[in-house]
């Protein structure tokens, strides 16, 4: 099967328009960030510099690691349900569309905005550290192996939440109980982020390659299934 | 898109454009439509009449490749409709759903961007400048669709429709909810898209419509009852009648119209009121009129009686609802 990126950049390019467009995915995508930087934000700058040492077990950075595990999972749990309700899904369906290219489009469109989300959030927060954080406290959480893990782990994360996302979204009928079920579904991410964040999970450098190996399978499985249980005549018919 | 005549696709002369055979869809135990057969050449505009629920929908869904048959096949321009093929099919068709699915965040133009992308058309701006121009929308290309009145969507949606220069365009429904101005609007373009060639299967309820825009009808009630010109459907179906009236009544009216050529009967409906069954008007009535003129008769009208495709459409339906009910 070949894929047509013209097709694949056709869903691509509607979606952001779309996503510029509608205050309530703006807003889901801003208000979401925020939640998440402000703990770290007032934990950090409430510290004492005596503080550095106990920070030195803890990977605080691993919080922000939640943006990329829910924003782009409420984004996509509205792809195709958000579609069939605005009565947009059948002229989609009836070009020549594969439904491989049709969900690569709406993944790429969910994990670009949400890596850029990400990323800005995490620049802005080691910024407001370097500059108004203690300098002891600053020296400890600016760390290599952190920094490197926020890399490598916000679009293996995003990505695996989009999958999920779209997954839910196909089968549902409401995009508000599929927002939910997204929101949901990406939890069990977050969770992890956050044992390891808090040391309760001692990060090493096999786990974290097992997880990212872990994954980026499960990334390229994504596609595959979801892709399997993209069912036209469901989705047109209400049936089978 | 060109502004003359499309000819028929290379390769295709004397082929059908849609080629449908015992085809049936069922939905468990719900029978959406069944052993459904039809033909429609290249160039043809066909309506595809029925009530609400007959399987009208299901039947584009079908030939669109979006549902797959239960039973029966069908080639849709040239190609057998299989689930590997429905890439191939949808590259060369057009559907235009009840509803008009735009983007209404999105401008006109970003609409037909988008689907003339997932077309691959080539030259995709001059593509949508002749669609927009077609439908005559070009001076609201830059506005955003929620901002149109529901007939420049329908207008919209149409030019979404053309961008690929589809071999068969498939319109289901495309006046439902218009009013008479936007309606009158949509029927000029598809006559206009008829004159110039484009096979147009036009699913509706709106009788005068098929009626006006159509080459063939065929009615579906779940099964496909009848298929025909209107005009060979009304004769199929309808007597041919004269209506005699007289200004008082004739004293021996079975003298004035018994003999009389191309005359098979007739029966009284009214004081003054006589219907005449003929085989052909055009030899009964010159006759019918000099028969009553020699007996004397003040003679008001005599008109020829006209079926309209509603008629036929009811009385088949009534069929239906009657055997059901039986």
């Amino acid at each position: 099967m070949s894929v047509s990126t013209r097709r694949v950049r056709a869903i691509f390019r509607k979606e952001l328009r779309e996503y510029r467009r509608n205050g309530s995915i703006v807003s889901t995508m801003a208000i979401i960030p925020l939640i998440f930087i402000l703990y770290p934000m007032i934990d950090v700058f409430a510290l004492p510099t005596s503080a550095s040492i106990p920070l030195e077990h803890r990977d605080f950075l691993l919080y922000l690691l939640g943006i990329p595990a829910i924003v782009p999972a409420v984004v996509a749990a509205y792809s195709v349900v958000g579609e069939r309700q605005q009565g947009t899904l059948e002229p989609l369906l009836t070009t020549p569309i594969r439904r491989e290219e049709f969900l690569l489009g709406k993944a790429l469109a969910a994990l670009v905005p949400s890596l850029v989300m990400s990323y800005a959030v995490y620049v802005f927060f080691l910024a407001c550290v370097e500059l108004f954080a203690r300098p002891g406290i600053a020296s400890t959480l600016l760390r290599g192996p952190e920094l490197f893990a926020q890399l490598l782990f916000t679009p293996l994360l995003a990505g695996w939440s989009i999958w999920v996302g779209i997954a839910i979204s196909a089968r549902s009928s409401d995009f508000r109980v599929a927002q939910q079920l997204g929101m949901l579904a990406s939890l069990p991410s977050v969770a992890v982020t956050s044992l390891i964040a808090l040391n309760v999970i001692h990060a090493t450098l096999g786990l974290a390659l097992g997880l990212a190996a872990a994954l980026l399978v499960l990334d390229g499985l994504g596609w595959r299934v979801v892709s399997a249980m993209f069912d036209r005549e469901r989705l047109m018919t209400g049936t089978r | 898109m060109s502004s003359e005549r499309l000819a028929v696709p290379d390769g295709k002369r004397g082929a059908p454009a849609l080629s449908v055979r015992s085809l049936s869809k069922r939905f468990g135990d719900r029978v959406a439509f069944q052993d459904v057969s039809f033909e429609i050449g290249y160039g043809e505009v066909f309506g595809f009449l029925g009530p609400n629920g007959a399987g009208k929908t299901t039947t584009v869904r079908t030939l669109g490749t979006l549902i797959a048959p239960t039973s029966g096949s069908a080639t849709v321009a040239g190609i057998p409709l299989t689930p590997e093929k429905g890439v191939e099919i949808r590259r060369r068709i057009s559907i235009m759903p009840e509803s008009p699915g735009l983007y209404l965040r999105l401008s006109v133009i970003e609409n037909l961007e988008c689907f003339a992308d997932l077309y691959e058309v080539p030259d995709a701006n001059d593509r949508i400048d002749r669609a927009l121009h077609a439908v005559n929308l070009a001076d609201r290309a830059l506005d955003a669709c929620g901002t149109l009145s529901k007939g420049l969507r329908q207008r919209a949606a149409l030019a979404r429709a053309l961008l690929s220069d589809p071999e068969i365009l498939f319109l289901d429904e495309p006046t439902s909810g218009l009013d008479p101005l936007a309606t009158r609007d949509v029927h000029e373009l598809i006559a206009a898209l008829g004159q110039r060639g484009v096979t147009i299967f036009l699913t509706t309820h709106r009788l005068e419509e098929a009626e006006r825009l159509c080459d063939r009808v065929a009615i579906l009630n779940t099964a496909l009852r009848t298929i025909g010109r209107p005009d060979e459907l009304r004769e199929q179906l309808f007597a041919k009648t004269l209506t005699v009236r007289t200004l008082v009544p004739l004293p021996e009216p079975g003298r004035v119209f018994a003999g009389l050529p191309a005359v098979d009967g007739w029966r009284q409906d009214g004081p003054a009121t006589y219907v005449l069954a003929v085989s052909e008007s055009a030899a009964a009535a010159p006759a019918v009129t000099r028969a009553l003129v020699a007996a004397g008769a003040d003679v008001l009208s005599i008109s020829e009686s006209h079926h309209s495709l509603e008629d036929v459409y009811l009385e088949l339906i009534d069929e239906d609802e009657e055997a059901d009910q039986r």
